[in-house]
């Protein structure tokens, strides 16, 4: 009970603070920024479901992520479907693949994943870049129209910006909820020790397809609400690179913590924007700040605010 | 009486290495059988074979019921819970977590009642921290309910990965040489938990140990296991007077 009351609190807080953030920020360059920072956040807590509490490496979150954002800029833009109706299905056929990705890789235990994920992010790389008719090609597909619900229309990007602030918060929501759950505590025993969590009961094959899905649909989410705010996507937004960028994100933040997952997006997605002021020396600056978090905070942001909220503290006896 | 195990004519061929030939093995209600033999005599895999973990072929049936079609987690669904001779503890999780995923196989609450936090996943919940905690004190661990599993002593380890077995509430707990590298006091301390876990909580119990005392002292039937062939079955007393165990086995220590 305790938990979900501070979840619920966090969550609420997390958004509000979102919200407000705008009032400081005035300049549509920020809210810009903020936007995605949300959307790398939303493919980042779904991904660390997978990685950091399951400890299933996917190289594949981008494929997953530009999939979705191309099958619902396809379906509005070129098909005509209502923009719901698109966004709806391209998440669908998303969660399906991934189903049926997971079907014969979780079969085999071992890193098998990794290995079909990767392969997979190649294969849409490709069907991006080579169907043309369908995907534009290299330079892209231009023309979807701005996300926008029967009656509701996000033009402003101020408006747009509430909209994911929303969505991010149900992800957080969701995953908090599963996280403290015996659904949670399946995915880390899973991760602990396959055997034993095969002993207690838990189907490991299942429990790992179940995660599977529901990252990729998280990372779809994001990918269809990012095609409906550009209006435009092409293939190199959605390569292996930004698989492994979402990967940084999430040990970054700190495995196995949802916000943490959302720290370490916020924290990518901010810092390269920081450091164009330092134009030519922009790559090294990235690079060592990256290895210092990795070295001074082991287990991410969010056990480095753990550490510091605890020397805050004054000392209290164990209950 | 009634049978709770009974395996027949239990075979495991792991390439040329025939790891059991023909094992016949059976645990009796509310008893503790052991199973002893030389290291390599296929006592773990006679486990993995009763869990799932390793294909074999021949008859293994709980309380009546068929498990060779089942895979490890819906045997362990079924009621046969075991421990592991190479510790299998979730050492990311803390020790009330731990014992609250064997807790779980009790609850089947799905992901829309965690998601929605329906009644009955608050009573679930609920049920499984009550069944951990109590599992957790009946093995005097009571005091780490939030410690970092991986933080434990040794010795605790094994009682941790006990407690999670507990948890459970099995029909049939195997615990793999839950003794070893316990100092001769924590091993003295184990056999009272495990008669009790078979006197006040009714579990029977197959042990597979190389502690003769403790064998002797706690078991109420043994099996005695070489070269993936069983060699006697009896009493304690019965098998500590058998010539055949005494210098195939016993004799190696004396
Ligand atoms: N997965 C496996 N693959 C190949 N051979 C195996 C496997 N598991 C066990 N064996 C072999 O089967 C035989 C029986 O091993 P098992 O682990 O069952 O012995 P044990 O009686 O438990 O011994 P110990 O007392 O040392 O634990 C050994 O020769 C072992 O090397
Ligand atoms: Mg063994």
């Amino acid at each position: 009970m305790a938990a979900f009351r501070r979840d619920l609190f966090s969550v609420l807080v997390f958004a509000l603070v979102l919200l407000a953030a705008p009032l400081a920020l005035t300049n549509d360059y920020y809210v810009s920024v903020l936007i995605l920072c949300c959307l790398n956040a939303m493919v980042a807590v779904g991904l660390n479901l997978l990685l950091g509490y399951a400890g299933q490496i996917s190289l594949g979150h981008a494929a997953f992520y530009g999939l979705a954002a191309y099958a619902s800029g396809i379906l509005s833009a070129t098909c005509g479907l209502p923009i719901w109706l698109a966004a709806l299905v391209a998440v669908t056929f998303v969660g399906l693949v991934a189903w049926l990705l997971g079907i014969p890789t979780f079969k085999l235990s071992g890193h098998y994943l990794a290995m079909a994920t990767l392969g997979f992010g190649l294969i849409v790389s490709i069907v991006m870049n080579e169907a043309v008719e369908l995907t534009g090609g290299p330079s892209g597909m231009v023309g979807i129209p701005r996300f926008a619900l029967p009656g509701l229309s996000f033009a402003a990007d101020l408006s747009y910006y509430r909209l994911l602030v929303i969505v991010l918060a149900a992800i957080v929501g969701i995953s908090l909820n599963l996280i403290h759950s015996r659904i949670g505590r399946a995915l880390r025993a899973v991760h602990g020790s396959e055997r034993a969590a095969e002993a207690m009961g838990i189907d490991i094959g299942r429990t790992k397809r179940f995660v599977f899905v529901l990252s990729a649909l998280f990372a779809a989410v994001a990918g269809v609400l990012y095609a409906h705010y550009l209006e435009f996507v092409a293939p190199s937004s959605f390569g292996f690179l930004y698989s492994v960028e979402l990967i940084v994100m999430v040990v970054l933040g700190g495995l196995a913590s949802v916000w943490g997952a959302v720290a370490g997006a916020f924290f990518l997605t901010v810092l390269p924007e920081f450091l164009r002021a330092f134009e030519d020396i922009e790559v090294l600056l990235f690079g060592a700040i990256l290895v210092a978090g990795m070295m001074f905070l082991p287990s991410g942001l969010a056990g480095g605010a753990r550490r510091l909220l605890g020397l805050l503290q004054p000392k209290r006896g164990r209950t | 009486m009634s049978t709770v195990l009974s395996v027949r004519g239990l075979s495991v061929r792991f390439g040329g290495l025939m790891a059991l030939d023909g094992v016949d093995f059976g645990v009796e209600e509310g008893t503790i059988t052991s199973l002893i033999g030389p290291n390599g005599a296929g006592k773990t895999t006679l486990f993995n074979a009763v869990s799932g973990f390793v294909p074999a072929s021949g008859a293994i049936e709980l309380s009546g019921r068929d498990l060779t079609c089942l895979a490890p987690h819906a045997r362990s669904r079924a009621g046969v819970v075991r421990t592991f001779q190479n510790l299998e503890i979730f050492a990311n999780m803390s020790c009330l977590e731990n014992v609250m995923t064997g807790a779980g196989r009790l609850s089947g609450y799905g992901v829309l009642a965690a998601l929605f936090k329906t009644p009955r996943f608050w009573r679930e919940e609920r049920a499984a921290v009550a069944r951990a905690e109590e599992a957790l004190a009946f093995v005097g661990l009571a005091e780490h309910a939030a410690t970092p599993a991986g933080d434990l002593a040794f010795g605790n380890q094994r009682l941790l990965e006990l407690a999670r077995a507990l948890a459970a509430r099995p029909t049939l707990l195997l615990l793999d040489e839950t003794a070893a590298g316990l100092n001769m006091r924590e091993t003295k301390a184990l056999g009272g938990l495990i008669t009790r876990i078979r006197d006040e909580l009714g579990i029977s119990v197959a042990l597979v140990e190389h502690d003769m005392d403790l064998v002797m002292g706690i078991s109420d039937h043994i099996t005695v296991l070489t070269f993936g062939q069983v060699l006697a079955r009896g009493r304690p007393r019965e098998i500590q007077q058998n010539p055949e165990v005494i210098r195939a086995y016993l004799g190696e220590d004396e």
